[in-house]
């Protein structure tokens, strides 16, 4: 059953050592996610520089392990990445989670593909995908995002910001 | 752990056989992924016998046609079967009279048309609402959409940790200007049975008229009407081991009388002419358009599956099926029981340390047990015990005490996982 290896041990190990945790001083990027279903909600920083290289970011906030880990393994993989990298990843990690994209198939997703099991679990795509959005956000200069709603992510494209 | 033994006599007779029962749900054997199926998420819908199945087949193979209107077999037969259900209503809340018994599309649907048949008729600018924080969703926004309109006051009952209203406080809300108290018998978050009939009474001292959301109350205990002598009563079928689509508004002849209608449309007028319409008499006054004949048919079924076992019985045996789950999950290290009210049905309301609700959720899900994740469509209570969610296991009186087993050693194993 897909939804066995949805709590594998790099999950659960990103879940309880959250990588790049924490607030960013002079961040010039941020965004908050939330998901009012369950109350979740998470903060990303993050520093863009110039040529726009991601060249720090943090998250920090209160959610499940799914999306907890989500925007742990999601800071460690775009860091030192330019905003154009980092926005292919988001449309394949969201295409991923909707059954679009396959583990097989070409991406630049690398690890993160331990999250293809929440596409079984429909109300769990959001909490993964919940990290992934508000790092669009921050990208975009949008400052605040929901899961529901009109700014449903789910309802936004993704992936085509100027 | 030590089982204990479920208080096995019914108030009649016969025994109380869980196993019997779960032979009557058919949905109870079902597997998923290898694991047997553990239900435990009653409060948000109850499963459905094969007798109530089998009548509602029986209306659609031999009985169907539009009510209230031919004169041909089927609809006399339609008609007829209906109101047979009205009437078994009626009589399983002891209603005075049949057309005491409206049939909405369930408990939303029933508090919406009191907000718009009595609120927007008798409660106006500078009037005040008595509700309390137990409210489900559905006895808080209609209300707040009437406010929103007309510039009603909603004044909010607040509970102890325990999850019990203060009833102090609540006797303190009342002014001159109170026009209407909306109090949930049973919180659907937590449990706790609410002290409605002394609320009642309180309100009625005040010449306040009572709407009472009885959604979690109905499913586990015998309800009596006129003993509580409530102005309104409002459940749904689908909690009742009945289908979806259908529940009653029970209110005093007297009020709904005076009320407005809610829908117009067919069936809820006697003559219409474009200069003026003429109202029908209650209950068809309320109920607007055809039906969800099959699903009315359905309830009553439901209704006299539940009186053959006797509310009693079912309660008797919910309260040692939560008594085990509540002392079998304070064993466990970790776990907050929220809610702890002397007087609960059989819901049981938690947080384990360091485990997300959704964690929770999807784990046990992994172990064929459905429990419900989230705020319960009461944001109101979880803000009260600060926590933006919570797990819920909720029994019904086919639950068995392996199940709660079941449950139990399914969080063990979430703890294990997140060790
Ligand atoms: C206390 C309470 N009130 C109202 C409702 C709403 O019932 P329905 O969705 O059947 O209209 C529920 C069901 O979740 C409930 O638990």
């Amino acid at each position: 059953m897909i939804t066995k290896s949805l709590y594998q041990e790099v999950i659960l190990d990103h879940n309880r050592n959250p990588r790049n945790y924490g607030s960013l001083d002079n961040a010039n990027r941020s965004a908050e996610g939330h998901n009012p279903l369950c109350g979740d909600h998470l903060n990303i920083k993050i520093n863009l520089s110039e040529n726009l290289i991601i060249d720090s970011i943090t998250f920090q906030g209160e959610s499940c392990a799914i999306c907890k880990a989500s925007a742990s393994m999601m800071t460690a993989n775009v860091k030192g990445k330019t905003q154009a990298d980092a926005e292919t990843m988001i449309k394949e990690f969201r295409d991923m989670t909707v059954g679009k994209l396959e583990p097989d198939d070409d991406h630049h997703l690398g690890r993160l593909t331990v999250f293809v099991g929440v596409r079984d679990l429909p109300t769990r795509v959001k909490c993964a995908i919940l990290p992934w959005h508000t790092l669009q956000a921050a990208l975009n200069s949008v400052t605040t995002i929901s899961t529901e709603a009109d700014d449903d992510p789910m309802h936004v494209s993704i992936g085509n910001a100027s | 752990m030590t089982p204990i033994e479920p208080s096995l006599r019914s108030s009649g007779t016969s025994m109380f056989n869980v196993e019997q029962i779960r032979s009557d749900f058919p949905i109870l054997k079902l597997k998923i992924d290898d694991k047997q199926l553990v239900y435990l998420d009653n409060a948000a819908s109850s499963q459905m016998p094969t007798v109530v199945m089998d009548r509602m087949l029986r209306y659609q193979t031999m009985e169907h046609a539009n009510i209230n209107r031919a004169v041909h077999y089927l609809s006399e037969t339609a008609t007829a079967e209906y109101e047979k259900s009205r009437h078994k209503l009626k009589n399983f809340i002891n209603a005075n009279e049949d057309r005491e018994v409206i049939f909405t599309s369930g408990t939303t649907d029933a508090i919406n048309l009191v907000a718009h048949g009595y609120g927007r008729k008798f409660i106006s600018s500078g009037d005040e609402i008595i509700l309390t924080v137990l409210e489900h969703h559905s006895n808080i926004v209609p209300w707040q959409m009437l406010a929103e309109e007309n510039g009603v006051k909603i004044r909010v009952v607040p509970i102890n940790d325990a999850g019990e209203l203060l009833i102090d406080e609540y006797k303190k809300l009342f002014n001159k200007n109170t026009k209407l108290v909306g109090v949930t018998h049973v919180s659907n978050a937590i449990g706790t049975i609410n002290p409605i009939k002394e609320m009642i009474e309180f309100a009625h001292t005040h010449g306040v008229p009572v709407l009472v959301d009885g959604a979690q109350a109905a499913p586990h205990m015998k309800i009596d009407v006129q003993e509580l002598d409530c102005d309104f009563y409002t459940f749904s079928a689908h909690k009742l081991c009945g289908p979806t689509g259908i529940g009653i508004l029970y209110g005093k002849a007297n009020q709904l009388n005076r009320m407005n209608p809610f829908k117009g449309g067919g069936d809820m007028i006697t003559s219409v002419t474009f200069e003026k319409t003429i109202y029908n008499t209650i209950p068809h006054k309320f109920e607007a358009g055809t039906p969800p004949i099959a699903a009315a048919i359905g309830f009553g079924a439901a209704i006299d599956y539940l009186s053959s076992i006797d509310l009693s019985t079912i309660e008797a045996y919910e309260q040692s099926l939560i008594n085990y789950a509540t002392e079998q999950i304070n064993n466990i290290p970790g776990i907050r029981i929220i809610g702890s009210a002397a007087e609960k049905v059989a819901v049981l309301s938690f947080s384990v340390d360091g485990v997300h609700p959704h964690d929770i959720g999807t784990l046990l899900n992994q172990e064929g047990i459905a429990v419900r994740t989230g705020h319960h469509c009461a944001q109101p209570v979880m803000q009260r015990f600060k926590v933006p969610a919570t797990t819920r296991a909720s029994f019904s009186f086919y639950n068995s005490m392996a199940e709660i087993d079941a449950l139990i050693a399914g969080i063990q194993k979430v703890q294990k996982v997140f060790l």
